[in-house]
C-alpha cells in the first residue's frame, strides 16, 4: 500500500523516458509560463517527433535544437514526444 | 456469565485490532518518507518540487538560507546596466504553496549515522533521503591577498546580490579612461562562459559610456567557453574595450592587493580603477558537513542516481558536483536535479532508478541582443557523465546577426522559464 502511494501513479503521471526531463529547463511545463521558447504539451506525439527529427538531420532549421536532437535516437525521440503529448 | 465471556472475546478481538492498529498506523506514518533538501537555488528548489510532483506522499523540507533567491545567469547585464536586481529575485511562497516545508535557516551540521539535518538554533530534520545543492563557496584561502574584506573593495559578484550592485556602482562611478581588470581562475569554476560574458557586457558598458576606458581580461586558462564566437565578438564590437590575456601571455594572477587595487601576474602588475576578482571556488559549505566532498574539493556522484560516492543516503547536484562533461551551469542543476528526484523517488519506492539521459544549454550574451549558445547530452558512460557523440557543440562562427538576435531571445526565454518552473 505504501508502495503503491509512493509509485509514479499517484502523481497521474508515468514517469517521464530517458532524456525527457531535461526539455523543461527551457520548455515550460506550467500553462502560465508563456516565453518565445513553444511549450510541448498541447502537440500530438507525432508532430513533437517528427519536429525533433527534422531538427536532427537538418530539414528544419534550428539554433540549438538540432545540436541537442543529435543526442537522441528515433526510439527515445518517439518516447519523448508521446510523454508530452500525454501531458496537459 | 457466557454474556461476559462473549463481551471479553471481543474485548479481547477488539483491544487486538486495536493494537495491530495501534502498531501499524505508526508505522504507516513513519513509513512516509522524508527528504530534506539543503539548498534553494536551481538545484534544490527544482529537486524539492520534482519530488513532491512525482511522489505528493513524501515529506519534503527544503532548507535555504535566504528568504529571496537571487539568479547568478543574467546578473552579468545588471553589472553592465541593462538589467535591474529584482528582475534576478524569486521568494519560496509558490514552493511552499506546492506543499514542501521550506526552512529559513543555516544547516549546521549532518548527522549521517542519525541521518538528520542540523539547523542553527537546536531544531533537527531527520530525513531518509538527504539531497544537497549548495552551489559554490569562495576559496578565501585561494588567491593570496583575497578575503572577504578585499572582496569589499574588489568584489567577486559570483553570488548574485551585494556584491552584483557593488561592482555595478564601482562601474557608474568609475572615470572615463580608467582601467577595468579581471581576474579568471583555472577550472573548475562556476559558469564556465561566465567571466567572458561578463567581459563582454562590461566592454558594452565601456563603449557606450566610459569610451576612453577598456577591460583587461587576466586568464588563469588559454583556452576557454565558446571562445571562437566570444573572440569573433570582441573583434567586431570591443576592439578598443577589451583585451584578454592568456595564461601563456602571463596571464594568471597570483595575488591581488585590494587597497591598491593592484592585480599581480608572474610577469608585472597591473593597476585597476575597478577591480573584478573571479577567485577560485569549491563545494558550498552543506556539501562538506553532509560529508560528500573529496580532496579536489568537489562532490563526486554517482550518474544514476546523483547520489553521494563518499557519503550513502546524500545527494549531490548542481555546481558542487563532479558531473564529468557536464558544466557547472543553471541549466545543469536544474536538469540533474529532476533525474536526481526521479532516483530519490524510486529508491524510496524499492524500485531501480532508470539510467538517465540529460541535457545542458547555456546562453551567453556578447552584448545587447547578440546571443550564443553550448549545448549538449550526456549519459553515464562506465560511471561516469559522458557527452553523447555527434551531439552538442557551440552555435556557429560568422552566423548572420539575425540568429545571434534569436538566441539572445531564447536566451531571456530560457531564463523566464526555468525561474517560472521552480519558483512561479
Amino acid at each position: 500500500m505504501a508502495l503503491t502511494l509512493l509509485g509514479p501513479a499517484a502523481a497521474g503521471r508515468a514517469e517521464p523516458p530517458q532524456g525527457a526531463s531535461s526539455c523543461t529547463g527551457c520548455h515550460a511545463l506550467n500553462p502560465a509560463l508563456v516565453t518565445a521558447i513553444p511549450r510541448l504539451p498541447g502537440h500530438s506525439a507525432a508532430e513533437l517527433a517528427g519536429q525533433m527529427q527534422a531538427f536532427r538531420n537538418g530539414q528544419r532549421p534550428s539554433t540549438v535544437m538540432g545540436r541537442i536532437a543529435k543526442g537522441f535516437s528515433d526510439r527515445e525521440i518517439e518516447a519523448i514526444a508521446e510523454w508530452y503529448a500525454a501531458q496537459k | 456469565m457466557a454474556k461476559s465471556g462473549v463481551s471479553r472475546r471481543q474485548f479481547l478481538a477488539a483491544s487486538g485490532a486495536l493494537a495491530v492498529a495501534g502498531v501499524t498506523a505508526p508505522a504507516l506514518a513513519q513509513a512516509a518518507p522524508r527528504v530534506v533538501v539543503i539548498g534553494g537555488g536551481f538545484g534544490g528548489a527544482t529537486a524539492a518540487r520534482a519530488i513532491k510532483a512525482a511522489a505528493p506522499g513524501t515529506a519534503v523540507s527544503l532548507v535555504e538560507r535566504e528568504r529571496t533567491f537571487t539568479a547568478c545567469p543574467f546578473s552579468n547585464l545588471v553589472i553592465a546596466g541593462l538589467r535591474a536586481l529584482p528582475a534576478q529575485q524569486f521568494g519560496y511562497d509558490k514552493v511552499s504553496a506546492a506543499g514542501i516545508d521550506v526552512v529559513f535557516a543555516a544547516a549546521i551540521g549532518v548527522d549521517r549515522e542519525a541521518r538528520r539535518v542540523e539547523l542553527e538554533g537546536g531544531a533537527s530534520l531527520p530525513y531518509d533521503r538527504l539531497i544537497v545543492a549548495p552551489g559554490i563557496d569562495i576559496r578565501w584561502d585561494g588567491l593570496a591577498g583575497y578575503s572577504e574584506a578585499a572582496a569589499t573593495k574588489l568584489p567577486h559578484a559570483w553570488k548574485a546580490g551585494e556584491q552584483t550592485l557593488l561592482l555595478r556602482r564601482q562601474l557608474e562611478a568609475l572615470e572615463d579612461g580608467g582601467l577595468v581588470v579581471m581576474s579568471v581562475p583555472a577550472n573548475p569554476f562556476r559558469c564556465p562562459p561566465g567571466p567572458y560574458e561578463r567581459a563582454s557586457l562590461i566592454a558594452h558598458y565601456l563603449k557606450t559610456h566610459k569610451p576612453k576606458s577598456k577591460i583587461l581580461i587576466l586568464d588563469a586558462k588559454d583556452t576557454f567557453s565558446k571562445q571562437r564566437l566570444f573572440q569573433e565578438a570582441w573583434k567586431e564590437f570591443y576592439p578598443d574595450h577589451l583585451e584578454w590575456v592568456a595564461l601563456s601571455q602571463g596571464g594568471r594572477v597570483t595575488a591581488v592587493d585590494a587597497e591598491t587595487k593592484t592585480f599581480i601576474t608572474e610577469f608585472g602588475e597591473h593597476k585597476a580603477a575597478v577591480g573584478n576578482v573571479i577567485p577560485p571556488q569549491r563545494a558550498g559549505r552543506a556539501a562538506e558537513l553532509a560529508g560528500a566532498v573529496d580532496q579536489t574539493l568537489w562532490c563526486p556522484i554517482d550518474p544514476v542516481t546523483f547520489e553521494s560516492k563518499k557519503s550513502p543516503n546524500v545527494h549531490v547536484v548542481g555546481d558542487a558536483t563532479i558531473a564529468g562533461g557536464m558544466p557547472k551551469s543553471a541549466f545543469s542543476a536544474n536538469a540533474q536535479a529532476k533525474v536526481c528526484a526521479a532516483a530519490v523517488v524510486a529508491l524510496l519506492a524499492g524500485r531501480s532508478p532508470s539510467p538517465p539521459k540529460l541535457i545542458n544549454t547555456c546562453f551567453s550574451l556578447a552584448g545587447p541582443g547578440y546571443g550564443i549558445s553550448v549545448a549538449g547530452v550526456y549519459e553515464p558512460v562506465n560511471g561516469v557523465l559522458t557527452d553523447v557523440p555527434g551531439a552538442g557543440g557551440v552555435s556557429p562562427a560568422a552566423a548572420p546577426r539575425s540568429e545571434r538576435a534569436q538566441e539572445a531571445l531564447y536566451a531571456e526565454a530560457w531564463f523566464n522559464t526555468i525561474t517560472g518552473e521552480i519558483f512561479g
